[in-house]
């Protein structure tokens, strides 16, 4: 691939951010046409990159080397010039589609901003244009009016609106910052789809920045593989997948490949006989939604009569997608909210949440790594807080030896207890939280998400963890998630669970070869699959033929 | 220095000079405020009294001193006591939310419904004039706003995770607010503080300007402005030192809290760190 052809072409990008150099010498192309997926884990300098290309670094970054678009360098440009581009020749899609929308402007006016601004647009035709635009982007005017407000629409429908944006003026690049990380995993294959379909028709570029190797593996037809600010490996995304050559590459497609079978922690000849750990019977909890003084509040059922089981030492997955209620029923288990209906029974015993002892023998890992830790207490203090259950907390000094000593069986070192939450990376402090979730020896822990917000490697890091307590401990897991490639891979049963109910339940292996109910077969068909995805790539593909032509 | 600290350091410089000025008065000034010395009155700024003397001879720097000790004593004890009442409130109002919320929150806005002066015009013209009623009247619509920005803050951290771990080590309400709601909002409170303590500053001037206040004999920077207006075609400079004090303190505590927001807000902390 020569210069000329070159959409987008990075030569030799050197980012500085107060004084750390982050990226270095970072070479990369881009043809009309083409997508290149932006692979790496967090750090690896990837939405930076995306970021330098659009003039967008954080003030006080220091840039060197050229950003060539069509050939002219961006890197010397003046910041009105590049207002003049971005938006015009690229647009721009980022993660989060909650806070990329101005919640206080009906989402018609934001799409037509952009053409009345660029595009030299009357309000009028700007409108019309608009109502096109999101047409395209799937929201017809019939069903998604112009004057909705953000609000008022789902995360995947602001994404939606957030592309119509971006293609707007049909840019000739578009960059997608992790677009869909954000999102249920049916969304996500449908806004894939969508920009998929958008770089066909329009014939822009496409720079998808991710972390996630399946999508790549669906989108690209180019991947650079990044870390630590440079390029490792680059080339078509068929051959790198299927064959990577660096070492980084291979460690990174194998942490991505889940196990597709759970392993059986140790000998559990009790198993399915063994009484309940967890009962949840016929459990309904209803959220009352607005009313007030004079209005009369209407009621929804956020979790309708479900029923579930874990027994001693069991990993169970409970999976679903955003609102399903999933959340709501562990605030239940975790007798932090009362059902309104249905019964919660914890080693036979009727558990409402106001019991210490039965309390203690459940605890909870969180998905935000940094937000589950007070940042003005130290580890010690953070670990032990779960002591308060045992009634009297231990003095100081024992409190410290006791985290001392769990810190290092979750892999860590004792002398962190003194340290601050803040000062750890976002694996060491999922192993904070698992050390918090241990000290009242726990017979169920709840993972909540525990390890969606982790790269690849730490996150076969943590589970080979959560593998090791299980088998040493015996203790059970009830794992909830949205990612039904780590579900399937370490848990023994499933509940999936739609719309507050429980609509397949079985063992992992079964359900996720054979689905019965029609959601559990849409939920699989959704989720990205590297494999398959690289199966379906051997195929002939004549579009990807054309692109390179 | 950027303009940010050095706004924080002037703020700094200027409340605790006035601190510092009043609480030197509580034990010496340069003359006696309640000695009246009629043939030296109403002197221009001079060597012997540095700011001048008022209508009935006594020395203006002394007044401004002993002034400064009353108008920040009543202001600070009264933000201290709505402080002291309105950030429970708010606490308790987050932390059970449902109709203790409802009852708190509309109970507040009740006090807000009136202008802070009025409502401070109602309660000394119903209790009489004095300090002591200054104080609570200004102290009375302290509480909502302490209770408003305390609840507020303090919702947002019951939805975060620490705080559902909290709950899930088995910790009540109350426990949880005094650990982790309260420690989280000291910063947000600091700042509110300073601000509340400049606003009751104005207040209690206000109060002492129209006689609803500090009552002679002790002086007050409120008394002062009053005293001064009949006669400031005579000793202009009368009006104008309490005047300044008044500004530059309300200044100084105004620049104290926002340069303490600043620093403590670590969404506004080191700008190159967030994105443009």
């Amino acid at each position: 691939m020569n210069q000329q052809t070159a959409l987008l072409s990075i030569e030799q990008l050197q980012v500085c951010i107060a004084g750390r150099p982050l990226i270095h010498g970072l070479d990369l192309q881009l043809r009309a046409g083409q997508i290149l997926g932006l692979v790496g884990e967090s750090g690896s300098g990837k939405s930076l990159t995306a970021l330098s290309i659009l003039g967008l670094l954080p003030r006080g970054a220091q840039r060197a080397g050229r950003i060539l678009l069509d050939g002219e360098d961006l890197l010397t440009k003046s910041e009105r010039a590049l207002n003049a581009i971005r938006g015009r020749d690229i647009g721009m899609v980022f993660q989060e589609p909650m806070t990329a929308l101005n919640p206080l402007i009906p989402i018609g006016e934001q799409v037509a901003e952009v053409l009345r601004l660029h595009g030299g647009l009357a309000r009028r035709a700007a409108l019309a244009r608009a109502a096109e635009l999101l047409e395209r982007v799937g929201l017809p005017a019939a069903r998604f009016g112009l004057e909705r407000y953000p609000h008022q629409l789902s995360g995947g429908q602001r994404q939606r609106v957030a592309i119509a944006i971006a293609i707007a003026l049909k840019p000739r690049l578009l960059i997608a910052d992790e677009p869909t990380t954000a999102l249920d995993v049916s969304t996500q294959a449908q806004i894939l789809e969508l920009l998929r379909r958008l770089v066909r028709e329009e014939g822009c570029a496409l720079l998808l920045v991710t972390h996630d190797l399946a999508v790549v593996a669906e989108l690209a037809d180019r991947v650079a593989v990044l870390r630590e600010g440079g390029v490792v490996e680059e080339g078509a995304a068929q051959s790198v997948l299927s064959h990577p050559r660096e070492a980084y590459t291979q460690g990174l497609l194998q942490h991505s490949r889940l196990p597709r079978q759970a392993p059986r922690y140790g000998d559990r000849s009790d198993g399915a006989d063994a009484a309940p750990l967890l009962e949840v019977r016929e459990l309904v909890r209803e959220y009352r939604l607005g009313g007030g003084l004079f209005a009369k509040p209407t009621g929804l059922r956020a979790v309708d009569g479900v029923s579930l089981t874990v027994r001693p030492g069991e990993t169970v997955g409970l999976v679903g997608e955003s609102g399903c209620g999933k959340s709501t029923l562990l605030r239940a288990i975790l007798g932090l909210d009362a059902p309104q209906g249905g019964e919660i029974r914890l080693q036979g015993q009727v558990y409402t949440g106001r019991e210490p002892a039965l309390r203690r023998r459940v605890q909870i890992v969180f998905q935000d790594p940094y937000g589950s830790f007070d940042p003005r207490w130290r580890v010690w203090q953070l670990v032990a807080e779960p002591l308060h259950l045992l009634g009297r907390m231990p003095d100081p000094a024992e409190c410290r030896r006791r985290v001392g000593a769990l810190l290092e069986q979750v892999g860590l070192r004792a002398a962190d207890a003194e340290r601050f939450a803040h000062e750890f990376s976002g694996g060491q402090r999922q192993r904070i939280a698992i050390a918090r979730a241990l000290i009242t020896e726990p017979a169920l822990i709840v993972l909540d998400e525990a390890v969606s917000a982790l790269d690849v490697s730490i996150r076969a890091q943590i589970l080979a963890l959560l593998a090791r307590l299980a088998r040493e401990r015996g203790i059970a897991y009830l794992f909830v998630s949205h990612d039904l490639a780590v579900v399937r891979a370490i848990t023994e049963r499933v509940y999936v669970m739609a719309q507050g109910r429980i609509v397949e339940s079985g063992a992992t292996q079964e359900v996720f070869e054979a689905p019965q109910h029609p959601y559990t077969a849409r939920l699989l068909a959704a989720t990205p699959d590297l494999e398959r995805a690289l199966a379906a790539r051997a195929l002939p593909q004549p579009l990807v033929d054309l692109a390179e032509a | 220095m950027s303009p940010r600290s050095w706004s924080l350091r002037l703020g700094l410089v200027l409340s605790l000079g006035f601190v510092a000025l009043a609480l030197l008065a509580l034990w010496w000034t340069p003359f006696d405020t309640a000695q009246l010395a009629v043939a030296e009155r109403l002197q221009g700024p001079g060597a012997r009294h540095w700011l001048g003397t008022d209508q009935l001879g006594r020395d203006v720097l002394s007044l401004l001193m002993r002034g400064a000790a009353t108008s920040l004593g009543v202001a600070l004890v009264a933000v201290a006591v709505g402080a002291g009442l309105g950030v429970p409130l708010g606490l308790w109002a987050a932390a059970r939310g449902g109709w203790v919320d409802e009852l708190i929150m509309r109970a507040n806005d009740v006090v807000f419904a009136f202008p802070s002066l009025l409502l401070a015009i109602l309660i000394t013209t119903w209790l009489g004039p004095g300090a002591l009623n200054a104080i609570l009247a200004i102290a009375v619509f302290n509480i909502p706003v302490f209770a408003r920005i305390v609840r507020g803050g303090a919702l947002g951290l019951w939805t975060r995770e620490f705080i559902l771990a909290a709950r899930v080590a088995g910790k009540g309400r109350l426990r949880i607010s005094a650990e982790h709601v309260l420690p989280n909002l000291a910063g947000l409170l600091l700042v509110q503080l300073s601000i509340q303590l400049s606003l009751g500053l104005l207040a209690e001037t206000g109060l002492s300007y129209l006689g609803l206040g500090t009552q002679p004999p002790l002086p007050s920077w409120g008394r002062m402005l009053a005293d001064a207006q009949t006669l400031t075609a005579l000793a202009p400079s009368l009006a104008l030192f309490p005047g300044l004090a008044v500004m530059l303190a309300v200044l100084g505590f105004n620049l104290l809290g926002d340069g303490l927001r600043d620093r403590l807000d670590p969404r506004l902390q080191g700008q190159q760190g967030a994105v443009r």
